[in-house]
């Protein structure tokens, strides 16, 4: 294109005469302007003597210098090579000792998302039913990671530090509706000595002391409290003892595996 | 309607807008300055207001437009100087509280703009605010939203100083199911004690203690100090037992500038930012008062008060403000329905379908009504439509249906009543408004509480009574605590006895008689009757009269949103739209000629009443039913038996109801909050509202025009623009109107030993469908008590605090008695509680002869002996979280 430019504005070119598109945008005007007739020159400095003999083969100095230096290239998904500490991954709801959840539905996260990617609804806890220290708590907490941008403003408005954030990065997924998180899949898993929720609180203690981090652990009552609500909750230490294990993934990430491992199958990969 | 222009032919709107105020001419100024501009104000305008008028914003919390000044909090100081005695401009030695302080002239006032020492000040107060105020934030409900957290920001510092341990207070407080208290956030601004004081008259929460312990607290005798005696209002005691229960206790969660006040049933639910919010008007009164509906992913989570200064200034009651669940209830009707016979001829299960099957099924049915052995289509339209649904009703019977068998009452209504609605309110609209009412000198009531069944209105009643401007007046059975905080006299009437009352108002008459009189003759005064007069042969009669010869204006007010609106549309037997008499040739002919057919039904109509009587006798071959619940009529079982034995019925419903439950074709319509249309307040103010919610839904009106079409004829009523353009169109009438009521007063009944006189009125809140899905707003509503004179228990055998059973042949009311201060002879029931429908149970209205029995003593003697105790029932699963708390402090 810029060959045939040059050529047309070449002193003494003749037009191709009517008819043809090239002249009706000159006439127009405005499209087509006219050349300085002068022919091209390099800006840069012409090269003499021996260095002029060796520029062909300095064109290859960069690719004989790279020869000598490590690979950086990653064997993805072979080789799964750790990020950063401070790699921003997908999220994770964060529990107190005890177990009881640290989010209380505030919806900072959700008002700082840029992306609106976070949905988040508040409830009360009560009595029967408490999931976090303190009077409110997440009943509905959804990351929608089609939008999230991973900027991490939401982390920094936990004010419970309830929400942080993993080094885990693989989140892709086969379907739109999975890549919408739910709490349950967010949450962090229940370490050993935790029991799942909801359960009461740590006798005696508020959430200013669960906050203080003055909440080491599980007490007998809440284990009591359990036994007697939940008697097959597998987190008990009893239920533990026997071997009862924990599902450590929500429903829709369990969801989005299946998906995925059927059509590796129906592909025939291994 | 001002919606649209009128087309073509310059005519009066049929419902005309109200002509936007007059600008008061101030007659007396002050000039003064803020910040160095200059502005002239009314004499007494506050600095604060001054300021705003400018665009200085001044940091506030107590601070209220509709508030008598207060100072409480200290935020809003300024530098004030002022010229002295000597005329010489000098400072005030200390910054002033600019929303106490009025402007004079030639003062200087300096804001924290141009003033450091008020920024100090303000920074100093924020402070000190700030020093109890809990971390709240992130689980408070006002977070987002708060005048704190925001003028924290502005005019506060960016670091705190105090490292001490602040004070809590175990939280949070129930002050009733709905409001719940949490006194560590209070920064005693005091905005709710005024409110409740000043506006609403019901002392609910008061400052309590001193120092640094002052905080709100529920009117609690022993904290007081004056335990074992009760303060102001007869015992109406809410259903936990309390008793002062407040139907306007929700402004204060709105006014309250912190989250100290927050709503049952909006705690936790959502942040400011996630609402959506569309103004809006109120379904649930003939106020039309406007409100905000705050929603999100298609769900209302709550409603605010609108500021509207012409109707409900910035308040609502509670029942506009909570009841709106009924609007997304789980027993909404989502698809139409089709009633399949079975082959035995019996009624089938409903069965969802398609909306061409059902309008093809509903209009076979109405064809058969109306072919040559059919006996014709009655149409119920009920009370709550908007404006245009009401008028597609009505063209609808006249035009497609033929007939005048259209009527929207569902409630006691009576031939008088009719009449009365004809000559003196159809087509009269904007004659008496709220405004005429607080400034009139003297207001009667006639079967009117404007308290239970007014709402809002009551609150304007009561600011003018407060200003000395009104007397209120009230021809009822019984002071009720309303009338008490409205300062009014009791002109007592035993039900049946109001016309009797009503002539004997005269010049000259004897006490309270004598001074209403004097008061009604005063220029602007205003007599309210309630659609309770219908139960009262006469009373309406005696209301023109008594109008006439004391020269006050006459304003009707129905409890139901719809019911002015669907008189100006047209939807009763006598009436065509604007008032036009059914009987009229010429009006006739008028309407005809705007709705393109040859001639309209020339016989005047059946009432609902005598609908259902023909319905329930086989004379009637089909009914178009609205939003209609059969318990809210005169003789609720007359209206089941009619709903039974119609050959075909059609229902137009937003919920599964006792209709749906015996129609043959169920067409679903959107309520309110899904649909744009207009309410008529009872002072034939329009009252246009937007759709707030998106749906799949139709209006009534739209319904109607596609049933129309199954028929074969077209209504026209597309969309709302049609419709308005249609009633721009048509017009107000000036023609003749329909005669006024002359009817004579029933002789009282004889009332045999263990007999009474029923007097019944609506409470606010009651078991009525639109408040369905509330347990919060129910717990607030007040327990039901039979209340009687002292001779009148004496005489049935019956104390205070016994159980006593109202009977009729129809069935039996049980309620604890209520002593008190009323005509003998007879005995007052609420309408409506839950558990306890007079119409349904007694199948009886006021007026009617009961019987009373003494069924022991009652279970709850605390209704009576005024005994602040916890909360009891329902009410107290709903909270029950809440509760534990305080039942620690006490």
């Amino acid at each position: 294109m810029a060959e045939q430019r040059k050529k047309k504005a070449a002193p003494g070119a003749v037009r191709p005469a009517g008819g043809d598109a090239q002249v009706q945008r000159t006439a127009r005007g405005g499209g087509e302007v006219d050349r300085p007739t002068e022919g091209y020159e390099s800006l840069i400095e012409k090269r003499s003597g021996l260095s002029e003999l060796l520029a062909p083969v300095a064109g290859f100095g960069v690719t004989f210098a790279n020869m000598f230096k490590p690979t950086v290239t990653e064997q993805y998904p072979r080789e799964q090579v750790p990020t950063k500490p401070r790699y921003h991954g997908r999220h994770q709801l964060n529990r107190y000792p005890d177990g009881l959840e640290k989010c209380i539905g505030c919806e900072l996260c959700a008002w700082a998302c840029p992306a609106d990617a976070i949905y988040v609804e508040g409830g009360d806890n009560t009595p029967e039913a408490q999931f976090s220290p303190g009077e409110r708590y997440g009943r509905v907490y959804q990351i929608n990671y089609l939008r999230c941008i991973f900027c991490g403003l939401c982390i920094e408005a936990c004010p419970t530090r309830a929400l942080t954030m993993t080094n885990e990065y693989e989140l892709a997924g086969p379907t739109r509706p999975g890549m919408i998180w739910e709490k349950q899949d967010l949450l962090a898993p229940l370490r050993s000595g935790q029991l799942a929720t909801p359960h009461p609180m740590v006798e005696g203690t508020t959430d200013t002391d669960y906050y203080r981090g003055e909440v080491t652990g599980v007490t007998d009552d809440q284990v009591a409290w359990v036994a007697e609500h939940r008697p097959d909750d597998p987190t008990l230490p009893e239920n533990a003892a026997k071997g009862a294990t924990v599902p450590d993934l929500g429903e829709t990430r369990l969801a989005q595996r299946a998906i995925t491992a059927a059509a590796h199958r129906q592909g025939g990969a291994r | 309607m001002t919606i649209t222009t009128p087309r073509g032919t310059q005519t009066t709107p049929l419902v005309p807008a109200a002509p936007p105020p007059a600008p008061a001419e101030p007659s007396d100024t002050v000039t003064f300055s803020v910040d160095g501009i200059e502005t002239t104000v009314p004499k007494g305008t506050l600095v604060i207001r001054a300021a705003e008028e400018l665009g200085i914003q001044i940091p506030r919390f107590c601070d209220h437009p509709l508030l008598a000044p207060a100072g409480a909090c200290r935020q809003c100081l300024v530098e004030v100087w002022a010229p002295g005695r000597d005329g010489n401009l000098a400072k005030m030695p200390k910054p002033q509280a600019s929303c106490t302080l009025q402007a004079t002239p030639g003062m200087q006032v300096k804001t924290q703009h141009t003033s450091p020492e008020a920024d100090k000040a303000q920074h100093g107060v924020m402070e000190l605010l700030l020093i109890n105020h809990p971390l709240d934030c992130p689980v408070c409900d006002k977070g987002g939203e708060c005048p704190l957290q925001n003028q924290a920001m502005s005019n506060g510092r960016a670091a705190t100083r105090f490292v001490d341990v602040k004070r809590t207070f175990p939280k949070p407080i129930a002050v009733s199911t709905q409001v719940l208290l949490d006194r560590e956030r209070c920064v005693l601004c005091q905005r709710c004690t005024r409110f409740s004081e000043e506006i609403a008259g019901d002392v609910w929460i008061d400052l309590q203690k001193r120092g640094a312990q002052q905080q709100i607290g529920t009117f609690d005798t022993e904290v007081l100090g004056f335990a074992g005696d009760v303060p102001v209002g007869a015992s109406t005691l809410d259903t936990s037992g309390r008793p002062f229960a407040s139907y306007f206790s929700g402004n204060t969660v709105q006014i309250c500038p912190v989250g100290a006040l927050t709503s049952a049933a909006y705690r936790f639910r959502s942040r400011p930012f996630d609402l959506v919010s569309v103004p809006s008007i109120a379904e649930h009164d003939a106020n039309g008062s406007a409100i905000r509906v705050d929603h999100r992913r298609g769900v209302v989570l709550r409603r605010l008060a609108g500021d509207d200064p012409a109707v409900n200034q910035e308040w609502i009651s509670d029942k506009d403000r909570f009841a709106f669940h009924w609007q997304s209830a789980p027993d909404r009707v989502t698809t139409p329905l089709v009633r399949r016979r079975l082959p035995d001829g019996t009624r089938g299960e409903l069965e969802p379908c398609s909306w061409t099957e059902a309008l093809d099924t509903a209009a076979a049915g109405l064809q058969a009504a109306l072919g040559a052995d059919g006996s014709g289509v009655g149409v119920l339209p009920g009370g709550r439509l908007t404006l245009e649904d009401a008028y597609a009703y009505a063209k609808l019977a006249r035009v497609v249906l033929g007939t005048n068998d259209v009527d929207h009452r569902a409630r006691p209504h009576s031939a008088e009543e009719t009449a009365f609605l004809g000559h003196h309110v159809a087509g009269r609209t904007l004659q008496v408004t709220f405004g005429d009412l607080v400034a009139a000198p003297g207001v009667l009531c006639v079967a009117y509480e404007p308290e239970e069944e007014g709402g809002i209105l009551f609150l304007r009643l009561r600011s003018s009574v407060v200003a000395g401007r009104t007397r209120v007046f009230s021809v009822a059975a019984l002071a009720s605590r309303g009338l008490e905080r409205l300062d009014g006299t009791l002109l007592a009437a035993a039900p049946g006895t109001e016309p009797e009352v009503l002539d004997a108002i005269a010049a000259g008459a004897r006490d309270a008689l004598g001074e209403t009189a004097e008061a009604l003759a005063a220029d602007g005064a205003v007599i309210l009757v309630g659609e309770r007069a219908a139960t009262v042969p006469g009373a309406l009669t005696a209301v023109l009269r008594l109008a006439e010869r004391t020269g006050a204006r006459v304003a009707w007010i129905p409890r139901r949103a719809g019911e002015r609106g669907a008189i100006e549309a047209g939807t009763l037997p006598t009436l065509l739209p604007g008032g036009r008499p059914v009987a009229d040739a010429s009006a006739r002919v008028d309407l005809a000629a705007v709705w393109g057919v040859d001639d309209l039904p020339a016989t005047p109509g059946r009432s609902a009443d005598e609908i259902l009587a023909a319905a329930a006798d086989g004379r009637l071959g089909a009914l178009v039913v609205g939003g209609v619940d059969p318990a809210d009529h005169a003789d609720p079982a007359l209206a089941r038996a009619a709903l039974d034995a119609v050959p075909f019925l059609v229902s137009l419903e937003v919920r599964r109801s006792e209709v749906t439950d015996r129609a043959d074709v169920v067409l679903p319509v959107a309520p309110p909050v899904e649909k744009p249309g207009t309410f008529v307040t009872w002072e034939g103010r329009p009252r246009p509202f937007a759709q707030a919610l998106t749906t799949t839904q139709l209006s009534d009106f739209r319904v109607l025009d596609r049933l129309a079409d199954a028929l074969g004829a077209d209504l026209g009523l597309r969309s709302v623009a049609d419709v308005h353009g249609e009633l721009d169109q048509l017009g107000g009438w000036d023609g003749v109107r329909v005669d006024a009521p002359s009817t004579a007063p029933a002789e009282p009944p004889a009332v045999p030993p263990g007999h009474a006189v029923l007097a019944t009125w609506h409470q606010l809140l009651d078991a009525g469908r639109l408040q369905d899905g509330e347990p919060y707003l129910a717990g607030t509503a007040k327990r039901s008590v039979a209340r009687m004179s002292a001779a009148t228990a004496a005489a049935a055998g019956l104390a205070d605090g016994d159980e006593v059973a109202v009977s009729t042949d129809r069935g039996t009311v049980t309620a604890p008695v209520q002593v008190t201060d009323m005509a003998d002879h007879v005995v007052w029931l609420p309408t409506n509680p839950r558990g306890g429908a007079v119409r349904d149970l007694l199948g009886a209205v006021g007026g009617t002869v009961v019987r009373l029995e003494r069924v022991g003593r009652s279970d709850h003697p605390e209704v009576t002996a005024h005994a602040a105790s916890g909360l009891t029932g329902e009410a107290a699963e709903a909270v029950a979280g809440v509760r534990v708390d305080e039942e620690e402090r006490a």
